[in-house]
């Protein structure tokens, strides 16, 4: 049985196209086995919502009378970088005010940063612009202050260098006192552990070998249609194996993105902070995989049974680059509240929202069986596995 | 004088102290325990009403023992708007108010088990929570 995206697109135009949540499709084969769920299946969405630090928009603001070159913006008190052509500047998703007082008054509280400004431009707010330069002949203008919503500037999109990370570490701490993390507040001698994806529900955790979320893939971004641009930052995926070569999921693949910041909601682009760390912006992500044959059919429908992750420590190993983990755990046993470690009952917690990446899978469905989202075929191959691509560590000058 | 409604916060070093049996006894305060979560080598929190003449000498007894002592005269809301169901809360909330209901996995909120410690005020990502008072 193999199918083609053309067929697939043929069934959406006309309305027969049967499409399922990732959910859907475990439940569906151990109904009715893999073979005949791979038939019958046209579509499975995937769904993520959690935050994405590596995130951020482009900016066209127009030229104002007397014209100028930007050369440095401020959205809302956020640095904005301007350091390209003018009137064009992009807002980082973890940038914040620089009169925050960041970590000085421990733990910060970075209430406000480039996510909350992309959130209040998506909603439609006034955002507050300011701009300084040096006034050349073709741009005379030093500075401007102004206020601007969405719908009164050129271009707005989002482009996400590093987003939808494939697996991601559970976070514990074994220190004696509370850490303010990027995984959240993690209290002392083992007191939570923090995970973030949606495990059986998130994009690349349901396709391990790039098979088919390649360069060009239509998703849903935002709550708008977007597109993977290029493989992420850190983009470095393998298959995890235990000692005895038992497989135990995919790690490590990322995903650059883009869409059209003016077609997305303030529902799926939300504003982040986290205590003691920064500011940041949860994303909503989509992706449909398509069914083309049974080994698609295949990865699509592992549980979260079968997918692991590894718990690190964020007081000491993970700080000092060492290492090593305190053992892997599956999905199930994360989100069942409780899983061992050192032989000791520890509770769990997610970052990433489970109901929202199911609503987001849902939505997908939705799009796609109504006819009015269409599936794309890669122009490109991701990296995969077989790529063996792996991280490259910075060397430090000892002198610093 | 009406009792006033307290909520004791204690570390798993102290949770197996006889913190009140000490206050009927060495201070004659009436007790009534409103709400208790202690289990031995855990963070402990009780929220009390608290009568009597050596009230503050009482407290004054509580928190040269180690417990953290404050008025419930706030309960914290969560701005349901906001709130996106993440689960960050869940592990930090030391008395289950914020916990996760299964299999759909979505937060629930029980105010009844709230003893405003806050902690969720600073963990929420997205500032759902907040203190009323």
């Amino acid at each position: 049985m193999e199918k083609t995206y053309a067929e697939i697109n043929a069934k959406i135009k006309a309305g027969q196209a049967v499409v399922v949540t990732a959910e859907e499709l475990i439940a569906l084969v151990e109904e009715k086995g893999l073979s005949r769920a791979a038939r019958e299946v046209d579509v499975v969405t995937t769904g993520t919502f959690a935050p994405m630090c590596s995130s951020g928009a482009f900016l066209n603001f127009g030229h104002s009378a007397p014209r100028m070159r930007m050369q440095k913006v401020w959205l809302n008190g956020v640095p904005a970088y301007a350091g390209i052509a003018a009137v064009d500047a992009y807002i980082g998703a973890t940038e914040v005010p620089e009169d925050d007082p960041l970590n000085n008054n421990f733990p910060g509280e970075f209430r406000y940063g480039g996510g909350h400004v992309i959130q209040d431009l998506v909603a439609g707010k006034a955002v507050r612009l300011k701009a300084t330069s040096y006034g050349t002949h073709c741009y005379p203008r030093k500075e401007l202050e102004t206020t601007i919503t969405i719908n009164d500037i050129n271009e707005a999109f989002l482009f996400n260098p590093r987003n939808c990370y494939q697996n991601y570490n559970c976070a514990v701490n074994t220190s004696n006192q509370t850490i303010y993390t990027y995984m959240g507040m993690l209290k002392p001698r083992l007191g939570n552990a923090h995970y973030s994806t949606s495990g059986q529900l998130s994009p690349l955790l349901k396709d391990p070998h790039f098979m088919t979320i390649g360069q060009g893939t239509r998703i849903f971004l935002g709550g708008g249609a977007g597109y993977v641009a290029w493989h992420g930052t850190q983009h470095f995926p393998s298959i995890q194996k235990d000692e005895d070569d038992n497989n135990l999921g995919p790690a490590g693949g990322t995903l650059a993105l883009i869409g059209n910041l003016k077609e997305m909601s303030p529902k799926w682009l939300v504003g982040t902070s986290y205590i003691g760390y920064g500011a940041t912006l949860s994303v909503g992500v989509g992706i449909p995989i398509p069914i083309l044959n049974e080994e698609i059919a295949l990865y699509a429908a592992a549980r979260d049974e079968d997918l692991y992750t590894q718990v690190v420590d964020y007081s000491d190993g993970y700080p000092k680059r060492i290492p090593g983990n305190l053992g892997m755990v599956s999905y199930a046993q994360l989100k069942s509240g409780k899983i061992m470690i050192n032989e000791r009952e520890i509770p769990t917690a997610p970052l990433s929202s489970y109901p929202k990446a199911r609503e987001i899978a849902g939505i997908l469905k939705e799009w796609i069986t109504e006819g009015k989202f269409l599936l794309t075929e890669p122009v490109q191959k991701l990296p995969s596995p077989v790529d063996g691509i792996s991280g490259k560590a910075l060397q430090v000058d000892d002198r610093c | 004088m009406s009792p006033k409604k307290i909520v004791l916060r204690f570390g798993p070093d102290i949770s197996d102290m006889p913190i009140i049996y000490r206050l009927v006894k060495d201070y004659n305060l009436m007790v009534n325990i409103v709400k208790a979560n202690v289990n031995p080598q855990k963070e402990g929190t009780m929220v009390l009403e608290l009568t009597g003449e050596e009230y503050d000498q009482g407290l004054d007894y509580l928190r040269n023992a180690g417990v953290s002592v404050q008025a419930l005269t706030q309960e914290i809301v969560r701005d349901e708007e906001k709130c996106t169901m993440c689960g960050a809360c869940t592990a930090i909330c030391p008395t289950g108010a914020l916990h996760i209901e299964r299999p759909l996995m979505e937060v629930h909120f029980n105010l009844d088990n709230c003893v405003v410690c806050q902690l969720c005020v600073k963990a929420c990502p997205m500032r759902a929570m907040e203190v009323r008072l």
